[in-house]
């Protein structure tokens, strides 16, 4: 078995935004769309739950978007470190089947996650429609990897590429003219709430992938719930792809920021120590 | 002839000990150890042992203590337990052998947990090695699932007997909730990791990281090995799932635990994972968990409530962290019971309770507590942090298809680990349900028992 957490590539796709292959075969073979993994990258460190994004032999993809210490160190690492623990996969796969018409959108570095889902969607036989959003063109990562599907919208903050607006706009437009069978949005929470609600509107099932706060990533600890509904539901048992219509959006995004004191003091006093992130 | 008084161990001050994470029992000295020991009876007929558990042989042990042979003291212990050092430490023994011991109708009965944990830890101390013998290699391979005190058990008896023990383990560290639950101060980690490094002088090969069920089909482990052992707990927090159970500042006992012991959260920012300090932090439940998480609370600086809706009489806690708490300062709420979280822009700023009285008697002999109507009243708060039990971990058991479970959801297994799979045995709590260290360490042993058995 090899699991060695190798960095085999790594590669900076925009500012902050980097991708990792690393190499462990467990999480390769067994991985499937929609699932994720924790990353430890060295004593003391925290657990840091990613989507998986790829798949090549023995080693799989992340991305990682720095934006507190955590994530930042984990950018610093090259290509032939090691990550220390690596826990996965972990979560519910995306339901893929053969749905017929498909909408995906893909925000920020969601764009990166929902390749596994729009390859195995197009595996299964269905017409797939695409949304990216990203703040400016820059920020297409990845974008190359959307050749075969059926058609591809682009989105952006300030109109330097495709429509000028935010994804919902672009997916509101998309639902007034055509009839899909079901839909994915994933990306920033901001995002999947405002497509959630135009998902509701036009009574349509909509996949979110809800990145909460985790510790074990296991469902032992319950940090990670989230109200679906009339439920108190475990993200990274349950879900972590749940019905959008159905989450309680507000406690979400307030559980998102609970330790956003103690993470901008670890960034401070990290870029003391460190200086200038140049490497972002 | 009066009886004489038990002999306290030595324990830190409570004001300097409720300030860090160190251990708060320091346990006997030898003649402390050997004052305790001559105390015992030694009855013909020893009431004690049928009080434990594992049925250790507790006169022996205590009469080898008594008589300064305190390395026997150790091999008589290890024969029944292997990890006596933690067993001395967190086993109910008011409950087990204390509680049973013909002392306790005197209220004196003889400390057989500081007596246990004296003799390991002298053995410790002073590098007694465990004379192993490893019988010869069997060409069998089992897979452990979970490194609890069950897997950790099972793995070492069967690592023992010859077999090729893999051992799987989704955290990144071993040992189930000894290192994720409870602290430090009152079950040093050093002695968790020895423990664990026993294991591996055994051959037991340690696999960490590992999600079995996700990373590793149970079809594949079926396959693959020629038994299976599941230990992988009760894990799984339950909330009351009152209004507001959502606000930040509300947390399951096991998250600020893990936060706090697994993540060493005490230290950050100089460790990277947070946990939030608070002036002011309730607990709620009664049980050891509550204990540890309120302790923890106190040690991080705040002003600690447990809230428990029964009497304190109704605590399941060992009454000796319950005194400790108390001691250290936690302040204790009984009969009654919060009914809603108060939250200011999503954050907790206070809970609702009730207070309850006590009526007849419930399923569990325990009295079942009454809301008193009207009584509402509200605790101001920045954490609260329930402790009010905890249900199967269902990781594994949802990807584990045709293993049959019992309508509380953990698995079915008769007295020796058998399940519904030929191959395929379970023990400690994801077959009792949350219960304790010495019980899942029994139900290892069994099933070690069972499964070479099974083999032979
Ligand atoms: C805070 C706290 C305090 C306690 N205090 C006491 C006390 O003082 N005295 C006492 O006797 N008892 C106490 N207990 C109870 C006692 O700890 C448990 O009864 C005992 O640990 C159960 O052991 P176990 O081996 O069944 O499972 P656990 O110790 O729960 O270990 C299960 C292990 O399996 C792993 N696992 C789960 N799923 C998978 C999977 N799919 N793949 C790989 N690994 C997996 C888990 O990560 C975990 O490490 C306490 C419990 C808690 C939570
Ligand atoms: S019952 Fe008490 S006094 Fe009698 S042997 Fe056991 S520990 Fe000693
Ligand atoms: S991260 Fe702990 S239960 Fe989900």
């Amino acid at each position: 078995m090899n699991l060695s957490n190798l960095i085999v590539e790594k590669k900076k796709l925009a500012y902050g935004i980097h991708m990792f292959w690393i190499e462990n075969e467990l999480v390769a073979k067994n991985a499937k769309a929609g699932q994720f993994v924790i990353f430890r990258a060295y004593e003391n460190g925290e657990r840091i739950p990613l989507t998986i994004a790829g798949i090549r032999n023995n080693t799989f993809r992340v991305i990682v978007k720095a934006v507190g210490k955590s994530t930042y160190e984990l950018c610093r690492l090259k290509e032939g470190d090691k990550i220390l623990d690596v826990v996965g996969p972990l979560g519910q796969p995306s339901e893929i089947k053969k749905y017929g018409n498909v909408l995906v959108i893909g925000g920020g570095v969601g764009i990166a996650t929902i390749i596994p889902i729009v390859k195995e969607l197009k595996n299964h036989g269905n017409s797939v429609d695409v949304i990216l959003a990203a703040r400016n063109k820059d920020y297409f990562v990845l974008e190359e990897e959307f050749t075969d599907v059926d058609n591809l919208y682009y989105v952006t903050d300030d109109g330097s590429k495709g429509m000028k607006g935010f994804a919902h706009e672009m997916m509101e437009k998309l639902l007034k003219e055509k009839k899909y069978d079901i839909s994915w949005a994933i990306g920033p929470s901001l995002m999947m709430k405002a497509c959630s609600e135009v998902a509701t509107k036009y009574n349509l099932k909509v996949w979110v992938s809800l990145n909460a706060i985790m510790v074990d990533g296991t469902g032992m600890c319950g940090g990670c719930r989230v109200r679906i509904g009339n439920e108190l539901k475990y993200t990274c048992v349950d879900g972590p792809e749940f019905d959008g219509r159905l989450v309680d959006w507000e406690s979400f995004n307030t559980r998102l920021i609970q330790y956003r004191e103690e993470e901008k003091l670890a960034l401070e006093k990290y870029l003391e120590k460190v200086g200038e992130p140049t490497w972002l | 002839m009066a009886v004489k008084d038990r002999i306290p161990p030595i324990e830190r001050n409570p004001h300097e000990r409720a300030k860090d994470f160190f251990e708060v029992s320091l346990g006997y000295d030898e003649e402390r150890a050997i004052l305790e020991a001559q105390r015992c009876l030694q009855c013909p007929v020893p009431t004690c042992v049928k009080g434990c558990p594992v049925g250790i042989d507790i006169p022996g042990f205590i009469k080898q203590i008594a008589e300064k042979n305190f390395e026997n003291a150790y091999k008589i212990l290890k024969n029944y337990n292997s990890l006596p050092a933690v067993c001395g430490r967190v086993c109910p023994q008011e409950v087990q052998c204390e509680g049973a011991c013909v002392l306790n109708k005197t209220g004196k009965p003889i400390s057989i947990g500081n007596l246990e944990r004296f003799a390991a830890d002298w053995a410790s101390k002073n590098q007694v090695s465990d004379q192993i013998k490893i019988e010869k290699k069997k060409n069998k391979k089992i897979a452990v699932i979970g490194s609890g005190p069950s897997g950790l058990t099972t793995s070492a008896e069967l690592a023992k007997k010859g077999y090729l023990v893999d051992l799987y383990e989704v955290f990144h560290t071993a040992g189930g909730v000894l290192v994720y639950g409870i602290p430090e101060f009152r079950l040093p980690k050093n002695i968790v990791k020895k423990e664990v490094g026993f294991l591996e002088k055994l051959g037991v090969n340690i696999i960490l990281d590992i999600p079995v069920g996700f990373a590793i089909q149970p079809q594949e482990i079926l396959e693959n090995y020629d038994a299976v052992f599941i230990g992988v707990g009760a894990g799984t927090p339950k909330f009351m799932n009152i209004e507001g159970t959502e606000l930040n500042g509300v947390y399951s006992a096991n998250e600020f635990l893990t936060r706090i012991n697994l993540m060493k959260a005490y230290e950050f920012p100089k460790t990277d994972t947070p946990v939030k300090f608070a002036k002011k932090v309730v607990v709620i439940g009664g049980g050891n968990t509550a204990m540890d998480a309120a302790r923890s609370a106190l040690r991080l600086g705040a002003d600690v409530t447990i809230v428990y809706r029964r009497s304190e009489n109704e605590m399941p806690a060992r009454k000796a962290e319950i005194h400790h708490a108390k001691e250290e300062g936690v302040k204790f709420l009984t009969l009654t019971q919060p009914v809603r979280y108060i939250g200011k822009n999503g954050k907790l700023i206070g809970v609702e309770c009730i207070k309850m009285k006590l009526g007849e008697p419930d399923e569990s002999g325990r009295r079942r507590p009454i809301p008193i109507e009207g009584s509402n009243f509200i605790i101001e708060t920045e954490l609260a942090i329930e402790a009010i039990g905890t249900q199967s971990n269902k990781l594994l058991l949802s990807q584990f298809k045709g293993l049959e479970l019992n309508k509380w959801g953990y698995i079915k297994a008769d007295e020796f680990g058998r399940t519904s799979i030929p191959k395929v045995f379970a023990g400690g709590d994801i077959v009792t349900g949350a219960a304790t260290v010495i019980l899942a360490m029994g139900a290892g042993k069994k099933a070690a028992q069972a499964i070479d058995e099974f083999l032979s």
